[in-house]
C-alpha cells in the first residue's frame, strides 16, 4: 500500500504544471469534471427544462389565449401569441428528456459521483482520468445536439420522452418526428456512450482505489448509492441504445422492427411484422431502472446529509446498504408496470404487479431508518438538512401513490392521467431535486472553498417546499377525476371544466417555485466569488473529503492519503469530547467500531 | 417586451431587497452587535427552522383535508358505470385509506422529530446505530400489509381481465386513427369481418379496411358514436391504423391501448344508462357546477363579443389517452348506454357495410 501511495504522489507532481486548457476545459481532474457536469447538466439544461415546464403550465391554465410571454419566447411557434398544439407536445417531450436524462442523470450523478467517489474513498483521482474527460465531452456533444434540435425548422421531437413508435418513427405522423427526432436519437446515443464510460469508471474506482482500511462496509452511503447507480446504468442503458439504433433503422433504412400495417395520410406504408410493444419493452427496460438511477444518488446524499446535520449515526447502516441493493435488483424486473394496458398478456401484468409492490418494502425500511435517525438527534438546521428532510417527505408522499399505480387493476383507470404526473414528479422529480440541492449546499464549501448564504438557503427551501406540494398534491386529484396528461387544452371537454381553477392554482405555484430557484442561482454564483471563506470542515463531518487540500489540487491530498480506521458515522460517540470522530482517527484502545 | 420589463423589475426589486438586508446587517455591525456570519446554523436558526417544520406539517395536513373536501365527491371515485368498475373502486378506496393513514403517521413522525430534536449548542445526540428488532418490524409489517394488497389487487385484476368468463358478449371493434374514433358492430352473426389497413379503399368508402369478400363483414356496421345496451357484456376489439392510441373510458374504469399491427381486447358490462347517470344526484350537482362555471365564462366571452358556450349535458366519453399527435387533445367519441330496446331501435337505422360501399364505374 505504501508503494502505491508513493507512486501516486510522484505521478501527481509530474502533472503539476497545467495550462488554462488542461485545467478548465479538457481537465482530467475529477473535481473540475464534476463542476463541468454541474454547470452544463444542472444549471444550463436545468434552466431550459424548468422554463419549458412553465410555458406548458401557462398553456394548461390559460388555454389557447394569446400570451405575450409565448410571443416573446416561442416566436413563430406561437402565432399571435397563441401556443401551437404541436409545440406544446414538443415542450412536453423536451422537458421530460432534459429533466430526466440531462439534469437528473448526468447532472446529478456526473456532479456528485465525480466529486465524491475519489474524495470520500481516499483516491487521488478516478481510475481513468482520461475516460472521465471523454465521458464529459461526449455528454457535452449530446447536450449541444439536444439543444440544437430545439431550433430546427419543424420543431424538436414531440412524441413524449418515451418516444413510442410509430409516432416517433413517421414524419407523416407529426412534424417533430423529422429532423428533430433524428437529432434526439443521435444525441441520446452520445449520451448513453457518455453514461457508460462514466459508470464504468465509477465502478472500477470504487472497487480498486479505496484507501487503506476503507472496506466496503466502511464506505459512506453516498458511495454505496453512486456505486449501485453506476451498475444499474451499465446494465440498462445499452438496452436503450439498442432500441434507439433499431428505431433509427426503421426511420431511415426501411426496416420494420417496430412498425407494421400502417395507413397514414392516405397511403399504406410498406412496414410489416414489427411491433411497437417490442419498443416499449426495450424502452422501459431502461426506463424503469432509470428512475432509480435518478433516485439512488439522492438517497445516498440524503443519508450522508441527515447523519451529519443530525449529529447522529445513520440508523441501520447495513440495512440501508441491503435496501439499496434490493431496490437495485428489483428495479430491473418491474418495467412491465408501465405497460399494463398495452395489450401485454394479463398474466405478465400480474407478475409485474407483484415485483413492483415488493419495492415498497426496502423503500419503507429506508424511510423509517431516516426518521429514526432524526429521533433524539441534535439537529442542526443548515440548508442542506432542510432539503434532506424535504427529500424524505416527498419520497414518502410520492412513493405511497406508487401502490396505486403499481397495482395493475387500479392502474387501468389512472394510467396516463395527471395522477401519474403527480406521482413521478414527487417521487423522482422533486425528491431527486431535493437530494441534489441538499448535496449542493452541503458540498459547496468543498467545491469552492466558500460558504453559501444560509438565510437565502432558508427562503429557497421553504418557498420550494410549499410550491412543490402546491403543484403536485392537487394534481393527484385531477388525475383521479380522469384528466388525461399531455393534453394541449381541456376546453373540448366540458366534463373537465370544474378542474380549470385547480389548474390555474397549480400553475401559479409552479411559477412561484420556478422563480425562487433564481434566489438559489444568485446565492450560488454570488457565494462562489464573494461568499464567506469556508473552514476546512465546516459541517464537522467524519468523511475523508473534508481532509483534502482546500487548494483544489489535482491529487486531492498534499501529502499521503489518509488511512481509514472506522465507519463513516461516528457522530456523538460516547467517550469523545467532540460530537464527531473522523474516519481517519484510529480507534482508541478497547473501543468498538460500532 | 412587457414581459422582459416585468422580469427586469422583479430582478431589481429582489436585488434591492437583498442590499437592504445587507445594509441592515452592516448597521448592526457598526453599532457593536456581534454578528454570526459563519453561515452555519446557530441555536436561533435551529429554533426558527424547527418551528417552521411544525408549521409545514400543518400545511401538509391542511392541503390534504382541503383536497379531500374539494375533490372527494368526484363521481369518478364513486359511481362506476360498469360491473367491474365497482370492484376497482372498492380496491381504490381501501388503497387510498392505507395511503392516507401511512402518510399522516410518517409525515407526523418526520416533522415532529425534526421539531422536537432541534440542535442546541453543546448538546449531544444519542449514539444509536441499529436495532434489529425495530428493523425487522418495519420490514415484516409492510410485507404483510402488501401481501394482502397484492393478493386483493391480483384477484381484482384477473377478474377484470378474464375475457373468457362472459357468456356471449357482444363484439364491438374500436378503431383509432389520427384524430378520431370509429366503432364497428359485428352484426347479427356477432363475428367481425376480416380486416387489414392494406385493404382500405377510400374511393369505395371502405375506410376501415374490411375484406369485402368476407361473408362475416357484410353485415358489419360502422358508426361514429358508440351505443351500448345496458347490462350486456361487451367485448371490445381494438385496432389502430397509424400510431398508438389508447381507448380510455373513465366512467367505466376501462382503458386499453390501440396498437397498429395488432389487436388488443378489453371487456366490460355497462350497468348504468346515460339517462340514469344524468339523474344521479352527485352527477346533477357536478353538471350544475360546471354550467355555473360556463355561465361565468360566457359573461367574459360576451364582453369580448365571442359566441357563448353551449350548456353542458352529461355524456359518457371515450377519450384518447396516449400521445398521438397534434390533435390528441381533441380525439373523443360519445358513448351512449341505453336500454336493449332503445339500442335495437338505433341499430336498425344504421347502414350495413355491404350497403355503405360506393360502387366504382
Amino acid at each position: 500500500m505504501a508503494e502505491y501511495i508513493e507512486f501516486e504522489k510522484d505521478h501527481h507532481e509530474h502533472h503539476h504544471k497545467e495550462t488554462f486548457i488542461t485545467k478548465y476545459i479538457f481537465s482530467q481532474d475529477h473535481k473540475m469534471i464534476a463542476k463541468q457536469y454541474l454547470f452544463t447538466g444542472v444549471f444550463f439544461m436545468g434552466i431550459i427544462g424548468i422554463l419549458m415546464s412553465i410555458l406548458m403550465r401557462m398553456q394548461i391554465a390559460w388555454p389557447e389565449q394569446p400570451n405575450i410571454i409565448f410571443d416573446f419566447i416561442l416566436g413563430k411557434w406561437a402565432p399571435d401569441g397563441v401556443m401551437d398544439a404541436d409545440i406544446y407536445l414538443a415542450l412536453v417531450t423536451m422537458h421530460g428528456t432534459i429533466m430526466v436524462f440531462f439534469v437528473l442523470t448526468a447532472g446529478l450523478s456526473g456532479t456528485f459521483s465525480n466529486l465524491l467517489i475519489p474524495l470520500q474513498l481516499g483516491a487521488r483521482d478516478m481510475a481513468s482520468g482520461f475516460l472521465n474527460m471523454l465521458a464529459y465531452w461526449l455528454f457535452f456533444i449530446s447536450t449541444v445536439l439536444m439543444v440544437s434540435s430545439i431550433f430546427v425548422e419543424a420543431g424538436p421531437a414531440a412524441a413524449g420522452w418515451t418516444i413510442y413508435p410509430p409516432l416517433s418513427a413517421l414524419e407523416l405522423a407529426q412534424p417533430g418526428s423529422g429532423l428533430g427526432m433524428t437529432l434526439w436519437l443521435v444525441s441520446m446515443a452520445f449520451f448513453i456512450a457518455s453514461s457508460l464510460l462514466g459508470s464504468l469508471n465509477y465502478i472500477v474506482t470504487v472497487i480498486n482505489l479505496r484507501t487503506k482500511g476503507m472496506s466496503l462496509t466502511r464506505m459512506p452511503l453516498t458511495i454505496w448509492a453512486f456505486f449501485v447507480t453506476a451498475i444499474i446504468g451499465v446494465i440498462s442503458f445499452p438496452v436503450l441504445l439498442s432500441a434507439a439504433l433499431l428505431l433509427i433503422m426503421d426511420r431511415s433504412f426501411g426496416t420494420s422492427f417496430f412498425l407494421s400495417d400502417i395507413f397514414i395520410q392516405g397511403e399504406v406504408l410498406h412496414y410489416q411484422g414489427g411491433s411497437p410493444v417490442l419498443f416499449e419493452h426495450l424502452f422501459w427496460f431502461l426506463g424503469h431502472p432509470e428512475v432509480y438511477i435518478v433516485l439512488l444518488p439522492a438517497l445516498g446524499i440524503a443519508s450522508e446529509v441527515i447523519a451529519t446535520h443530525a449529529r447522529k449515526p445513520i440508523f441501520g447502516y447495513k440495512a440501508m446498504i441491503i435496501s439499496i441493493l434490493a431496490i437495485a435488483f428489483l428495479s430491473t424486473i418491474v418495467w412491465g408496470h408501465h405497460m399494463f394496458i398495452t395489450g401485454m398478456n394479463p398474466f405478465l401484468g400480474s407478475v409485474f404487479t407483484f415485483t413492483t409492490l415488493l419495492i415498497a418494502i426496502p423503500s419503507a425500511v429506508k424511510a423509517f431508518n431516516y426518521i429514526t435517525t432524526l429521533w433524539k438527534g441534535n439537529i442542526q438546521f443548515n440548508p442542506p438538512m432542510l432539503f434532506a428532510i424535504g427529500f424524505v417527505s416527498t419520497f414518502i408522499t410520492g412513493g405511497l401513490t406508487g401502490i396505486i399505480l403499481g397495482d395493475s387493476a387500479l392502474d387501468i383507470n389512472v394510467h396516463d392521467t395527471y395522477f401519474v404526473v403527480a406521482h413521478f414528479h414527487l417521487v423522482m422529480g422533486i425528491s431527486a431535486l431535493y437530494g441534489m440541492l441538499a448535496g449542493m449546499y452541503h458540498w459547496f464549501p468543498l467545491m469552492f472553498g466558500k460558504m453559501m448564504n444560509k438565510n437565502l438557503g432558508y427562503i429557497h427551501f421553504w418557498v420550494t417546499a410549499i410550491s412543490a406540494y402546491g403543484v403536485f398534491f392537487p394534481m393527484h386529484f385531477i388525475g383521479m377525476a380522469g384528466l388525461p396528461r399531455r393534453y394541449y387544452s381541456n376546453t373540448n371537454f366540458p366534463l373537465f371544466d370544474d378542474l380549470a381553477d385547480t389548474n390555474q392554482i397549480i400553475t401559479m405555484f409552479a411559477i412561484l417555485g420556478a422563480s425562487v430557484q433564481l434566489v438559489f442561482l444568485y446565492n450560488f454564483i454570488y457565494s462562489m466569488f464573494y461568499g464567506k471563506k469556508a473552514t476546512q470542515n465546516p459541517w464537522k463531518s467524519t468523511t475523508l473529503e473534508w481532509t483534502a487540500s482546500q487548494k483544489q489540487i489535482h491529487g486531492n491530498w498534499q501529502g499521503k492519503i489518509p488511512q481509514v480506521h472506522r465507519w463513516p458515522y461516528d457522530y456523538s460517540k460516547p467517550g469523545y469530547k467532540d460530537d464527531f470522530v473522523p474516519q481517519h482517527m484510529p480507534l482508541k484502545k478497547g473501543e468498538e467500531e460500532y | 417586451m412587457i414581459s422582459v420589463f416585468i422580469v427586469l423589475i422583479l430582478i431589481f426589486v429582489s436585488i434591492s431587497l437583498w442590499q437592504m438586508i445587507k445594509i441592515f446587517d452592516l448597521s448592526k455591525a457598526i453599532s457593536g452587535v456581534k454578528i454570526d456570519d459563519s453561515q452555519i446554523a446557530n441555536d436561533k436558526d435551529n429554533t426558527t427552522q424547527a418551528k417552521l417544520m411544525l408549521a409545514f406539517l400543518a400545511f401538509i395536513y391542511a392541503i390534504t383535508i382541503f383536497s379531500i373536501v374539494k375533490y372527494g365527491k368526484f363521481p369518478l371515485i364513486s359511481n362506476a358505470a360498469s360491473e367491474h368498475g365497482e370492484k376497482i373502486d372498492t380496491l381504490m378506496i381501501w388503497t387510498l385509506l392505507l395511503i392516507f393513514i401511512v402518510q399522516i403517521i410518517t409525515q407526523f413522525l418526520l416533522y415532529f422529530f425534526s421539531f422536537k430534536y432541534k440542535g442546541r449548542k453543546g448538546a449531544k445526540a444519542l449514539f444509536y446505530t441499529d436495532n434489529h428488532k425495530l428493523e425487522l418490524m418495519w420490514t415484516i409489517i409492510p410485507a404483510i400489509v402488501l401481501t394482502g394488497f397484492i393478493t386483493y389487487g391480483l384477484l381484482t385484476w384477473s377478474d377484470v381481465m378474464n375475457l373468457q368468463k362472459d357468456n356471449d358478449p357482444m363484439v364491438v371493434e374500436l378503431y383509432a386513427q389520427q384524430f378520431n374514433w370509429k366503432a364497428r358492430y359485428a352484426g347479427n352473426d356477432n363475428v367481425l369481418g376480416k380486416s387489414n389497413v392494406r385493404l382500405i379503399d377510400i374511393d369505395r368508402a371502405n375506410i376501415l379496411g374490411l375484406d369485402e369478400n368476407d361473408p362475416n363483414a357484410q353485415d358489419d356496421v360502422i358508426t361514429t358514436e358508440l351505443h351500448l345496451p345496458v347490462n350486456r357484456p361487451i367485448l371490445f376489439v381494438m385496432r389502430s391504423q397509424d400510431v398508438i392510441h389508447s381507448a380510455y373510458m373513465p366512467h367505466f374504469r376501462a382503458q386499453m391501448n390501440c396498437v397498429p399491427g395488432m389487436v388488443t381486447k378489453f371487456s366490460f358490462t355497462p350497468t348504468v344508462t346515460t339517462k340514469e347517470m344524468r339523474e344521479n344526484p352527485s352527477m346533477i350537482d357536478k353538471v350544475i357546477n360546471i354550467n355555473n362555471i360556463r355561465e361565468e365564462k360566457n359573461k367574459e366571452l360576451a364582453f369580448s363579443g365571442e359566441e357563448p358556450l353551449d350548456p353542458y349535458q352529461f355524456d359518457y366519453l371515450l377519450l384518447c389517452n396516449k400521445i398521438c399527435g397534434k390533435s390528441h387533445y381533441n380525439m373523443q367519441m360519445k358513448i351512449i348506454v341505453e336500454t336493449e330496446e332503445e339500442f335495437k331501435n338505433w341499430y336498425k337505422n344504421q347502414t350495413l357495410f355491404k350497403n355503405s360501399l360506393i360502387a366504382q364505374n
